[in-house]
């Protein structure tokens, strides 16, 4: 693990070529540029605000402004960890040609594919943080907790990356598994709605590592309280976890990747 | 000078042949199957094989190894395994200072990116950090030849283009140890040429070089040392003309074969007028007799003769179609025979006969078989290279006059030598 950590920062240079290359390539082949890392999230708010009308209609209870800004808050992060996971599981059979031909560290494929990702979400989060005063959002103190949240994501995000690339080369339907995984995954992740629907159900929601950061970012910036501290810690936990063993099985396999792939 | 530079200690590399498992659905059937057999380590299934077995040599720090076998025999498993892309399944590598591995020429490159771009790109993949390509970054592209298009997406580069920029890159890296595979035999005849000139450079400035080849006069040329691999093991070491030597004998029995179409060469030979085999006088005659068959039906099937001389020079090919012969139609199972006769005007030493059967019009090869047989040529005169041209010395012999005397008599040479 170490060693893995040690031989990332000698190849830090390599790391940041590569997802340089991600970035100029998705940019450069979408005439839509930078507009793009802003579509995924507008699309799945416009989403949220209509499952939201619904509610309301069915409840009675007028939407607001934060209902709207949280939806958009968490739909950000969703965003980023869908693609980073999508791109991160193809990451090592999509360079087979630098697989097999050149050395280096291969743990950098998956890793480039999640920072591409978080530098689409880098794009969107200055739009957000435009637009929240709009709806009524105003800046808090309690908005410092979400770099912290944001960076748990990251650790989890990129162990699954790590560990489904690896995965995907050996066996190749594990990317169709990744996909119908997250398109049901939505539905157990509080992205749309607010934990608090699932009534006295709303611990078992919490038990996905992703719902308490989103629940964290969703109170921290938008309704201005601290994250609930026990379910943040229960997801660094996770997510450390699942970096870390993400990494072993990742470097256990990573001798017969030129072989297999 | 004879410090260590790389050193495999009985390496072993077990490979699969056929279908392997893949994907989950196909894991659960083979897993089951796994749990019944627990022959696990060391023996070999009977769909496995060693494509190294017991691999053993040290190369020296400034030493030029060429590594040359047939198709399969490992060649390219075992640069693999040098550079650390593949990992043996027995045994250990040593490796004493940077090592670059060029497998294959713009690996790497991505199409929509520009030349520029994918040079630093490139670079770094290499192992060159970013402030040694912006540094080297105008040798890159001045080597390549390609300072006009180097803002250019490489997509729209011929693949000439696109191989000397690629070479061009990993010439520069500066290694302690370059591996090469394969990788001059891209690009112009120019190129290729300051290729090898680039190579010998590097290997002048002390770094080790281990180049893999089929171009055997390319190995001859640049490396000292030549290892002949035969179905993964070592079974020749030493000067590269030995081992280049061991290497085409060994072909003629085996006959580099590559059979693609459903016309196949039955049998080659050649003979001298008087009958001769496997040995003829510089200027006699001989006949080289192809016989081929058609195991389906094949339209327009020409026969090609090459002669390579020792250093595996094209010193000679020609076709029938060439030659003004039409090709000719056959039927599945039929066979035909092809004639030539050649007037031998070789030089001394060991030739190699190459044939193979083509499709002109399709561009479509048959069949190949090099080398299909050698011979030697003998001559009555001490000559060397390849063409005979029956030299006599007509003079020879001290002139009277002082060369001072000519030189004031006007600065021209006595007895009307020059015009």
């Amino acid at each position: 693990m170490i060693d893995a950590l040690r031989e990332l920062i000698r190849n830090r240079e390599l790391l940041y070529m590569i997802t340089w290359r991600e970035i100029r390539i998705r940019y450069k082949q979408s005439v839509m540029g930078l507009l793009w890392a802003v579509l995924m999230p507008i699309i799945i708010t416009s989403a949220g605000v209509v499952v939201r009308i619904a509610a309301s209609r069915v409840s009675g209870r007028p939407i607001t402004g934060a209902d709207i800004g949280g939806i958009g808050v968490k739909a950000l992060p969703w965003a980023f960890f869908v693609s980073a996971l999508r791109f991160g599981t193809t990451s090592l059979t999509g360079n087979s040609s630098l697989v097999t031909k050149i050395k280096f560290p291969r743990l950098i494929f998956p890793l480039s594919s999640m920072l591409t990702s978080l530098f689409d979400m880098g794009i969107a989060v200055p739009v957000l943080l435009v637009l929240l005063p709009f709806a009524g959002v105003g800046l808090s103190l309690t908005m410092l907790w979400a770099p912290l949240l944001l960076l748990i994501l990251v650790i989890f995000t990129a162990g699954l990356c790590i560990a489904m690339s690896a995965a995907n080369l050996f066996f190749r339907d594990i990317k169709y598994i990744v996909e119908v995984v997250l398109t049901f995954a939505i539905f157990f992740t509080p992205v749309l709605y607010d934990a608090s629907v699932a009534g006295r159900w709303r611990s078992i929601l919490m038990l996905n590592p992703l719902a308490p950061l989103l629940e964290g970012l969703n109170s921290s910036v938008i309704l201005g309280r601290q994250p609930e501290l026990r379910w943040v810690a229960y997801s660094a936990c996770v997510s450390v976890l699942l970096f870390w063993s993400g990494v072993v099985f990742f470097r256990r396999l990573e001798p017969r990747f030129a072989e297999s792939v | 000078m004879s410090e260590q530079a790389l050193r495999m200690n009985h390496v072993f590399k077990r490979f699969r042949r056929g279908d392997q498992h893949d994907s989950l659905r196909d894991l659960i059937p083979s897993l089951v199957k796994r749990a019944v057999r627990k022959d696990r380590e060391r023996a070999l299934a009977p769909q496995e094989f060693w494509v190294l077995n017991d691999i053993s040599f040290e190369v020296k720090k400034g030493e030029t190894l060429g590594i040359i076998g047939h198709n399969g025999a490992g060649k390219s498993t075992m640069l693999k395994h040098l550079s650390g892309i593949m990992v043996p399944t027995r045994g250990s590598i040593d490796v004493t200072g940077r090592l670059s591995a060029l497998i294959e020429v713009g690996a790497g490159f991505h199409p929509d990116l520009t030349g520029r771009e994918n040079v630093f790109l490139n670079g770094v993949i290499l192992g060159m950090t970013r402030a040694e390509v912006k540094r080297k970054f105008d040798e890159i592209v001045d080597f390549a030849g390609l300072e006009e298009f180097i803002d250019t997406p490489v997509k729209r580069y011929s693949s000439g283009m696109f191989a000397r920029l690629g070479f061009s890159v990993a010439a520069h890296l500066e290694p302690d140890i370059l591996v090469i595979d394969e990788v001059l035999s891209v690009g112009d005849f120019a190129f290729q040429r300051k290729g090898i000139e680039k190579m010998r450079a590097i290997a002048k400035s002390g770094a080790t070089v281990i180049f893999v080849s089929h171009n055997l006069q390319a190995v001859a040329e640049f490396c000292h040392r030549g290892i002949l691999l035969e179905r993964g093991s070592i079974v020749a070491d030493g000067p590269t003309d030995q081992v280049i030597r061991r290497y085409l004998d060994t072909a003629v029995s085996h006959g580099e074969r590559t059979v693609r179409g459903p016309v196949r060469i039955v049998a080659t030979s050649i003979s001298g007028a008087g009958g001769e085999i496997g040995r003829f006088s510089s200027g006699s005659k001989a006949r080289i007799k192809v016989i081929l068959e058609a195991t389906q039906s094949a339209e327009k099937v020409a026969v090609v003769i090459q002669l390579f001389d020792a250093g595996f020079y094209d010193v000679f090919n020609t076709s029938s179609e060439r030659l003004g012969y039409p090709p000719v139609r056959l039927d599945a199972g039929q066979r035909a025979e092809c004639e030539f006769e050649v007037d031998l005007h070789l030089g001394a030493g060991t030739y190699y006969l190459g044939v193979y059967l083509y499709r002109y019009d399709m561009e479509r090869e048959y069949d190949h078989i090099f080398p299909a047989t050698s011979f030697v040529m003998t001559t009555d005169r001490d000559t060397h290279g390849a063409a005979n041209l029956y030299p006599v010395v007509m003079r020879l012999e001290a002139l009277n006059e002082s060369r001072r005397a000519a030189s004031v008599a006007g600065d021209r040479s006595p007895g009307g030598l020059t015009p």
